[in-house]
């Protein structure tokens, strides 16, 4: 599989970088000894004895936190720099870039569906009807696709993304386009003219990809501009699912699942 | 100008002058950074450490000017008072934060911050090899950050993390030394 590579990678900074998915579940779970998920899921690492720990705080405290616009510009403008100095192109870049957001991508899912799944057991306990809550795995694509359009852009960019089509050729069913008129993370960022291909948003690209990838349903994504007279930072990201998932969802489809 | 009043000043500008963005996309932004570093240097924290020394200088170098012009405030009569622009200004309308300034030498050239908070840091757990605990300093981004931006406004300083959170100490301490004053130079070339 071409995606092994990528999975290694992704296991090696799991630790280095954050356990939402550890983190999560300790939190599902009413722990009887508060102690144990710590002691159990790291014996070699030393903790603060005032136990200040990534478990030990709630999953939902930087829920609303703000920073500023600024500081992200500023490390990310690092990071497009710091990669650029390791790369022979534009594509080689890009390609970076992806790599880079696509653990924040696999992170994220897990953090959205914890969110979903609390925020729709409480909103069931008020209206007790259960049924019309919509299930927090997207088995098919189109509920996928929605979760980024909708929830993920805004848990990002406190808004939802512009626009999200079908490729309109019948040679390229597995192509699905998601719009953002103005990408935040390309604000402060010039292309110089000799780069005009370069879309720095491949970052977030990568970040979707992640979540795609998380989710099971394997994807290519990539980010392209598409300027327009109104929007000339308008970005295209292109996700070109696998043969596998078009398949499935074919089955899917006929077993009747939405 | 007292630490309060410092301390005001930071609240009012983050309240009315500071565009801002969701907290775990820069934090998971940050850990991302990290992670990619400690990849391409194969686990060597030293050299780690430099490179985030490295990228918060060159931000430093760019944010002082942000900062100036948010900010609007004139010269520091002394470094007591830039430990707390920096603490309860700087911090505040970049990461919502204000660190505690504390343990001053007597001469008053050295001080530490005292993070109660580090938002970078949020959801972060350090590899579970056996030395990121005794080497990698997760935060070190800060350091070069106050460096960079107090060599623009001529002052050189040496700044390093004494304790961390992450490694399993109590506070989360950096320290930071006034070496000189720069007096009239040519400014020096970007890292």
């Amino acid at each position: 599989m071409s995606q092994h590579p990528r999975h290694s990678a992704m296991l090696s900074i799991s630790t280095s970088n954050s356990n939402l998915a550890n983190a999560g579940a300790d939190k599902q779970q009413p722990s009887q000894n508060v102690s144990t998920p710590t002691q159990s899921s790291s014996p070699g690492l030393r903790v603060p004895s005032n136990r200040k720990t990534i478990y030990d705080r709630h999953l939902n405290r930087s829920r609303t936190a703000e920073l500023s616009r600024a500081s992200f510009a500023f490390l990310f403008s690092e990071m497009v720099t710091y990669a650029q100095r390791r790369v022979t192109g534009i594509q080689d870049l890009e390609k970076r870039l992806n790599e880079q957001g696509y653990p924040l991508g696999l992170r994220l899912l897990d953090l959205l569906f914890y969110r979903t799944m609390s925020s729709s057991t409480s909103s069931s306990l008020s209206s007790s009807s259960t049924s019309s809550s919509p299930p927090n795995r997207p088995l098919r694509i189109l509920p996928l696709l929605h979760l980024i359009h909708g929830p993920l852009w805004r848990l990002l960019f406190q808004r939802s993304a512009d626009a999200l089509e079908h490729s309109v050729s019948p040679e390229t069913p597995n192509e699905y386009m998601i719009t953002d008129n103005d990408p935040l993370v390309n604000t402060y960022i010039s292309v110089p003219r000799e780069m005009s291909m370069l879309n720095c948003a491949a970052f977030v690209a990568g970040i979707i990809e992640g979540v795609c990838d998380g989710c099971g349903f394997e994807a290519k994504v990539s980010a392209h501009n598409q300027p327009t007279e109104m929007w000339p930072g308008r970005t295209v990201f292109l996700l070109r699912f696998g043969d596998s998932v078009m398949e499935r969802e074919k089955v899917l489809e006929r077993a009747g699942v939405r | 100008m007292s630490t309060t009043k410092a301390s005001r000043i930071g609240e009012e500008l983050w309240k009315t002058r500071v565009d801002k963005i969701n907290a775990e996309l820069v934090t998971l932004t940050y850990g991302t950074i990290v992670a990619q570093l400690c990849q391409d240097y194969d686990s060597d924290y030293n050299e780690v450490n430099k490179q985030l020394d490295k990228m918060g200088y060159n931000i430093g170098m760019r944010l002082i000017e942000d900062f100036l012009a948010k900010s609007n405030v004139g010269r520091c009569a002394n470094f007591r008072e830039t430990a707390d622009m920096i603490a309860k200004v700087g911090f505040k309308i970049f990461l919502n934060i204000s660190p505690t300034v504390t343990n001053w030498t007597s001469d008053n050239n050295q001080f530490s911050l005292i993070f109660e908070e580090n938002p970078l840091a949020d959801f972060v757990e350090l590899p579970d090899d056996g030395r990121a605990q005794d080497e990698l300093w997760f935060s070190n981004i800060f350091c070069g950050v106050l460096r960079g931006a107090l060599e623009m406004v001529q002052m050189q300083i040496e700044a390093h993390f004494v304790s961390d959170v992450l490694r399993g100490d109590d506070t989360t301490e950096m320290r930071v030394s006034l070496v000189r004053y720069i007096e009239d130079e040519m400014p020096p070339e970007e890292e």
